[in-house]
């Protein structure tokens, strides 16, 4: 099998998985005061530098989640709290993953344009209302497209509201440092950056009250109770610690080699991230197609039934019947230029027999 | 070959898999999500439920075969759901298992195995299929009990052609079970689908109602004369050939039956059960066999003894001509049959020659 789904989950990365079995060695429980204790506290505060040192934060910002989701619903709780009374609002952008949208319900939607991009001057102007948390990811699990998360930034520092970042998809795939993008969290997820499943955390600059959802046993300094899963935060620290690689030369190599409509092509976008239309024939098609030819790769939003659901995020950026017509290539970091060769082989086969079938 | 397998989450699609699995064929199971199952119906029993995808998928992942659920929900409400609702309020009594089998099953079935390069389309249903050389003929099922073969009459012939049946030659539904078994599957024991799917409770009124509004409007039940005899809920409640549920209008006896449903003004026409109709005209034809004036065998509903007819073919017209009288209703099927064989059929028109009901 090719598998060209990272964006859905990264294979597990060597030193990763050596530091999850060295974990497991150990042992015990981080809260506990006897050596056993102290042993595995040792090993989860090393996760923690090796989490802040990537994204440039203090160790006591990180806490260690299950997983993106939970850091993205935490954030959206914590910063809630922080706004001021009745008058807080939500503002998400238009491309959020389900982590978001559905954590936000009734939020204002930010648009994007047809690359994806956020409307900044419609954010400026969606400020200018009551005191407000944005929510905006750093670049698209389907598309690719980065947010000018900077300027976002500003714009909201300047109008007194506050912004969380979905970082599930960049963490691993760009250099990023909390304090340069300007944003008040960020949310990242173990599996997206060859760490284990099951394992995230929210970068949030220690301020004001404490306000947990799960209260449990005080752990993350109040902010997360329950043990923490240390051999999979243990994976996820040594997965901090592996240099970004750039994955466009191969993406661009697969992008030359199809016959296809390149989603947000002149976007901004991550290295690792196609997004592929093929006119006329339905994307669940294609994904059963490829998968049937033993390449892995997938199209919208796949629910838990396994049903692939229309793209939220392709309708959003306007592309009409396109949006249920793409399907998403990512690569992941142990890809090779042979996968390449054999993906587009495959692709141009099934394109070919498929809009043959189509006319 | 490679096969694409209609996979629903019961017991008989399921055998269908594993036994073309065992057989070597390269199977690829195929569930549709028909409606979002949250916001329909809550129904145990009930076909192509939320449960039976995740059944489907346990099985296949079981046996250890690929198997993929499709988004069919906006064809099926285009296809299915809103043509029966709109069948149903013009006082016609459609049979939705049969456009479903129509559109979403065969038509889009066999053309997603033909682009995913399978060779055959095979079902759980129980009819037979056999190969003459000059294009397949469907047969009605061994298990007499369980055929289903007045559901499929408008399988088209190309469609046919690339159709499986492992089913229809099972003498029961026991040994159905018993294959199910053998495989170790965990819907062995699964209970039959009954329902229409989609129709919660066997309410076919608020399916209706939901979606065509007008067919809920309260109106008068009248004679043949047009004598106002009662006052009725919507139309909806209603179907050719009912006794029930006519109130004030029923007479000692309950002799009296719903012969007509006029959805413009809102009427529901009673009269004494009339004789049945001889004549039946039909539309959308479809022929799996020698097309024309023939002698044959017709049912009007499934389970029913099959009557003795004429099929008449005038110009673009086919009228069947029935040997003894029949209750006939607009919008169900005529399906021709010679001994086991399906020839065809088409569906009654509004308008029955002579003899109403």
């Amino acid at each position: 099998m090719i598998y060209l789904d990272a964006n859905a989950s990264e294979p597990l990365r060597p030193e990763a998985r050596a530091a999850m079995c060295a974990a497991m060695d150990v042992g015990g429980n981080p809260s506990s005061i006897h050596a056993g204790g102290r042993a595995a506290r040792r090993l989860l505060e090393q996760a923690r530098h090796q989490v802040a040192r990537r994204f440039g934060v203090l160790a006591e910002a990180v806490i260690f989640t299950s997983g993106g989701t939970e850091a993205d619903a935490l954030a959206i709780h914590a910063l809630a709290i922080q706004m001021s009374g009745e008058r807080r609002r939500l503002i998400v952008g238009a491309t959020e993953h389900d982590a978001i949208r559905a954590g936000a319900p009734g939020a204002e939607i930010l648009p994007v344009g047809r690359d994806g991009v956020a409307d900044l001057a419609c954010l400026e102007r969606l400020l200018a209302g009551a005191p407000a948390l944005v929510c905006l990811m750093h670049a698209n699990n389907e598309t690719g497209t980065i947010q000018p998360i900077a300027e976002a930034a500003r714009l909201c520092r300047a109008a007194g509201a506050l912004l969380h970042v979905d970082a599930a998809q960049s963490a691993g795939r760009m250099e990023m440092d909390l304090a340069e993008l300007g944003a008040d969290s960020l949310a990242i997820s173990g599996h997206k950056m060859g760490g284990p499943p099951g394992t995230g955390a929210l970068l949030l600059a220690p301020r004001g009250a404490v306000t947990p959802m799960i209260r449990g046993g005080g752990q993350e300094r109040g902010w997360r109770g329950g043990t923490q899963a240390l051999p999979a935060i243990a994976g996820l620290g040594a997965a901090c610690d592996v240099p970004v690689a750039d994955m466009s030369p191969l993406r661009d190599r697969l992008e030359r080699g199809v016959a296809a409509v390149v989603i947000a092509r002149d976007a901004k976008r991550l290295g690792n991230t196609s997004c592929l239309a093929l006119p006329g024939v339905a994307a669940q098609v294609q994904v059963m197609a490829l998968d049937l030819a033993g390449i892995a790769v997938s199209a919208g939003a796949a629910c838990s039934s396994g049903k692939v659901a229309r793209s939220h995020v392709l309708d959003a950026m306007g592309l009409g019947t396109l949006a249920g017509e793409a399907i998403r290539v990512s690569l992941p970091w142990n890809v090779g230029a042979a996968d390449i060769d054999g993906f587009v082989a495959a692709y141009q086969a099934m394109a070919q027999r498929l809009s043959r079938a189509a006319v | 070959m490679r096969i694409v397998v209609a996979m629903s989450g019961g017991v008989d699609s399921s055998v269908v898999a594993g036994l073309l699995h065992e057989q070597g064929h390269e199977v690829i199971g195929v569930t549709l999500q028909l409606y979002d199952h949250g916001a329909a119906i809550r129904k145990k029993g009930a076909c192509c439920a939320g449960q039976d995808i995740h059944d489907a998928r346990d099985v296949a992942d079981r046996l250890g075969f690929a198997h993929y659920v499709i988004d069919a929900e906006q064809r099926f409400r285009d296809a299915v759901i809103q043509p029966f609702a709109d069948s149903y309020a013009a006082g016609e009594t459609p049979v939705p298992c049969i456009s479903c089998n129509q559109s979403v099953k065969f038509t889009d079935l066999v053309k997603l195995s033909a682009d995913l390069g399978a060779e055959r389309l095979a079902t759980g249903h129980y009819v037979r299929r056999t190969d003459t050389g000059g294009g397949a003929e469907l047969h009605r099922a061994v298990d007499v009990a369980r055929d289903q073969s007045w559901f499929l009459f408008a399988t088209t012939q190309a469609q046919l052609d690339r159709c499986l049946f492992p089913l229809g030659d099972y003498p029961t539904k026991a040994d159905v079970r018993a294959e199910a078994a053998r495989f170790g599957l965990e819907v062995a024991a699964k209970p039959d689908s009954q329902d229409i799917c989609f129709v919660p409770q066997g309410s076919y009124a608020r399916v209706v109602g939901n979606l065509r509004p007008d067919a809920m409007l309260a109106g008068d039940i009248v004679t043949a004369s047009g004598e106002v005899v009662g006052r009725h809920a919507g139309i909806a409640n209603y179907t050719i050939g009912q006794a029930k549920r006519l109130g004030t209008a029923q007479v000692a006896g309950g002799r009296r039956v719903v012969v007509g449903l006029e959805a413009a003004t809102m009427r529901v026409v009673v009269d004494t059960a009339p004789p049945g109709a001889t004549t039946l005209a039909l539309r959308d034809v479809n022929w799996l066999g020698p097309r024309g004036a023939m002698r044959c065998l017709v049912k009007l509903r499934s389970g029913e003894v099959a009557h003795a007819a004429s099929v008449r073919v005038e110009g673009a017209e086919v009228f069947v001509d029935l040997d003894t009288p029949a209750r006939a209703a607009p919008g169900q099927a005529c399906v021709f049959y010679d001994g086991t064989r399906v020839l065809g059929g088409g569906f009654i028109r509004a308008r029955v020659i002579d003899g109403g009901a």
